[in-house]
């Protein structure tokens, strides 16, 4: 096991290398993406429109993008990671700076997704796509519909409840329902968060902790409820009518996946065109329509079907909006302290 | 005089996927972020204790389970005409075909609250059972896993014992059992011996059984590495450090293994 995992590692760094050699020929970039968040026929327009052709790899998780970077050997030219990896691969120095010059369409962005708290300057990166997080929940098996993050911990129902498998999304929802913010610092809420997770735990409310596993357990009734993302909930609702989505009272997580040009890019100027082509509002319609997932860009928006910018679940109003609030960077102490409250989740076990 | 030549792809191999990695390890794991030689990562041992405990157990538990469907099957197995092994063989080896994940995930429907096996048990009216997200499911999806490992080197051991040994005891009056206590199951130890180390060492290491059929509710040693990782920190020093630790676990696991059986020859097979 260990072998084939270094084996596919040595492959994985060798492939944007051949990637780059090839660009030393004709013009190409490689683009770095999550899985299903493209319209993948985009770059063949691209290239029919500007000679530059697409090598595109896509990743699971901001942390495996961030190793893959961290650790070196690769050359990716775009790479599309979430708020709080922004901040962190800015502040590490792994980011260029953007050249707005380069990129008129950026004015198309909406006002509310420029500035934020993960990149003030707007210094490295570009609003892709956002969402929400919430609760998604199976209208027939709940006696009350959940409005808060709370109710995730004080329902009565056991064994029916699926909770984010990944640090950062899982403790902060707690730190919500606690009326903390996502981005606490204090090492004591973070604590207070997580004993509260444990008690879910222990009292047996907790089904199980998942990522992407959640679509089969809530399409197939298997838990009551589950928190996820809006945009996945759309997906899962066309399998499974009776399922319904709340952003949380206490405030939802508005997260935003941006696009970026890492130092290690061999062709700044054509990243940044890609970037350009990708805010140009008929390519952004098209990877909308496709992804599900909601656009930052206020003329595409206006341009939109009526059906699905009128969404609430897509495109919540201003009231969820500005409750929302987006991950932010934290510092290494903060990370690692994280990590140690995970495993103390991680290790209880559920009383009986 | 044998020519060493057609080893050196093997040995280039080896030196590359093999020793390379491992030296990386060794050398992450006693270095800081700053490179700096360290032993702090050893230092942080009680979450490594807690969670290899859980592992051992688990991995244990299956390796035992394993054993006790292998041997019967292999021993019956030995028995039977070369058709029915044929055909047996495959039905061993046909899973295997398939991407591991996958049949892991087959398992994950299988043994929901709503799966199949609790539609078929509610069919001739037993209650549902609750196996998913349990320590039990992931026992469950281990021992399915690995079994064929426990099966194949036992068989193989059985199959090519010299039946005159059998022959003599029963001349010399042994009976069936006495037989099968005196001198089948001694001279089969190891098959047993290779197998519970090929069923045992991929168990205490596996994470995706755990995150599919256990989900997240118990946490083994392949988690807390795999978080070193792509968790929150990215820490590959601290991961290092557990992975030589694990490694050092099944060292010791293989020693004592090797402290029961005589006959090593066997052991290595397959």
């Amino acid at each position: 096991m260990k072998k084939f995992a270094i084996l596919l590692l040595a492959l994985l760094l060798a492939l944007p290398l051949a990637g780059c050699q090839k660009g030393q020929t004709e013009r190409s970039i490689n683009v770095y993406n999550w899985g299903e968040y493209i319209d993948e026929s985009i770059f063949d327009d691209f290239e029919a429109e500007t000679g530059i052709h697409v090598n595109y790899n896509t990743f699971a998780s901001n942390e495996m993008l961030y190793s893959a970077i961290k650790g070196g050997g690769n050359s990716y030219d775009v790479i599309i990671p979430s708020d709080y990896m922004v901040a962190r691969m800015g502040e590490e120095g792994l980011l260029m700076e953007l050249d707005y010059s380069k990129i008129p369409n950026a004015q198309n962005i909406d006002e509310r997704y420029l500035h934020p708290a993960y990149d003030t300057e707007q210094k490295y990166s570009l609003p892709y796509m956002w969402g929400t997080t919430g609760i998604i929940y199976n209208t027939t098996m709940v006696d009350k519909a959940p409005t808060s993050w709370m109710d995730l911990f004080t329902t009565d129902l056991k064994g029916q409840v699926l909770i984010f498998d990944n640090p950062r999304d899982c403790i902060g929802l707690a730190l919500k329902a606690l009326g903390y913010s996502f981005n606490t610092t204090d090492k004591d809420e973070i604590a207070a968060a997580t004993d509260l997770l444990i008690k879910q735990k222990e009292d047996g409310i907790v089904q199980a902790y998942v990522m992407d596993q959640i679509f089969d357990k809530m399409i197939n009734n298997e838990a009551a409820m589950g928190t996820y993302y809006a945009g996945d909930y759309l997906t899962m609702v066309e399998e499974n009518p009776d399922l319904a989505f709340v952003q949380p009272e206490e405030g939802s997580n508005l997260f935003v996946d941006a696009m970026c040009i890492p130092t290690c890019s061999k062709n700044y100027e054509d990243a940044l065109a890609f970037i350009n082509f990708m805010c140009r509002d008929d390519i952004v319609l098209r990877n909308c329509e496709e992804t599900g997932y909601s656009c930052p860009s206020a003329t595409a928006l206006e341009e939109m079907d009526e059906e699905m910018s009128a969404d609430p679940v897509a495109y919540p109003g201003a009231d969820i909006l500005d409750k929302a609030e987006t991950f932010g960077g934290l510092p290494e102490e903060t990370l690692t302290f994280y990590d140690h409250e995970w495993i103390r989740i991680c290790l209880a076990k559920v009383k009986y | 005089m044998k020519t060493k030549t057609p080893a050196i792809p093997y040995v280039v191999w080896m030196a590359v996927f093999v020793v390379v990695p491992l030296l990386l390890i060794v050398v992450y794991a006693f270095t800081n972020y700053d490179g700096k030689f360290t032993l702090e990562n050893f230092t942080n041992l009680d979450v490594f204790l807690q969670v290899c405990g859980n592992s051992l157990y688990l991995a244990a538990v299956a390796t035992a389970i394993c054993l006790l469907i292998a041997y019967p099957f292999a021993y019956f197995l030995a028995q039977t005409g070369p058709t029915t092994r044929k055909v047996a063989m495959l039905f061993i080896m046909l899973p295997m075909w398939m991407n591991f994940l996958l049949r892991t995930y087959a398992w994950m429907s299988i043994l929901e609250n709503h799966g199949f096996l609790n539609q078929l048990l509610a069919l001739v009216g037993i209650p549902p059972l609750h196996i998913i997200n349990t320590d039990a499911a992931v026992i469950l999806g281990m021992v399915y896993n690995f079994l064929p490992f426990m099966i194949l080197p036992i068989f193989s051991v059985i199959e090519k014992l010299d039946r005159r040994y059998i022959e003599a005891a029963q001349d010399l009056g042994a009976g069936k059992l006495q037989v099968f206590r005196r001198v089948i199951f001694p001279l089969s130890v190891p098959g047993v011996i290779s197998g519970i180390m090929m069923v045992f060492i991929p168990s205490i290491s596996t994470f995706a059984i755990s995150k599919l059929l256990g989900g997240g509710m118990s946490f083994l040693l392949g988690d807390l590495i795999e978080m070193q990782f792509l968790g929150s920190a990215y820490n590959p020093h601290l991961g290092s450090a557990i992975s030589l630790m694990m490694l050092l676990l099944v060292i010791i696991a293989m020693l004592i293994m090797n402290r029961f059986g005589d006959g090593e020859e066997g052991a290595v097979m397959m």
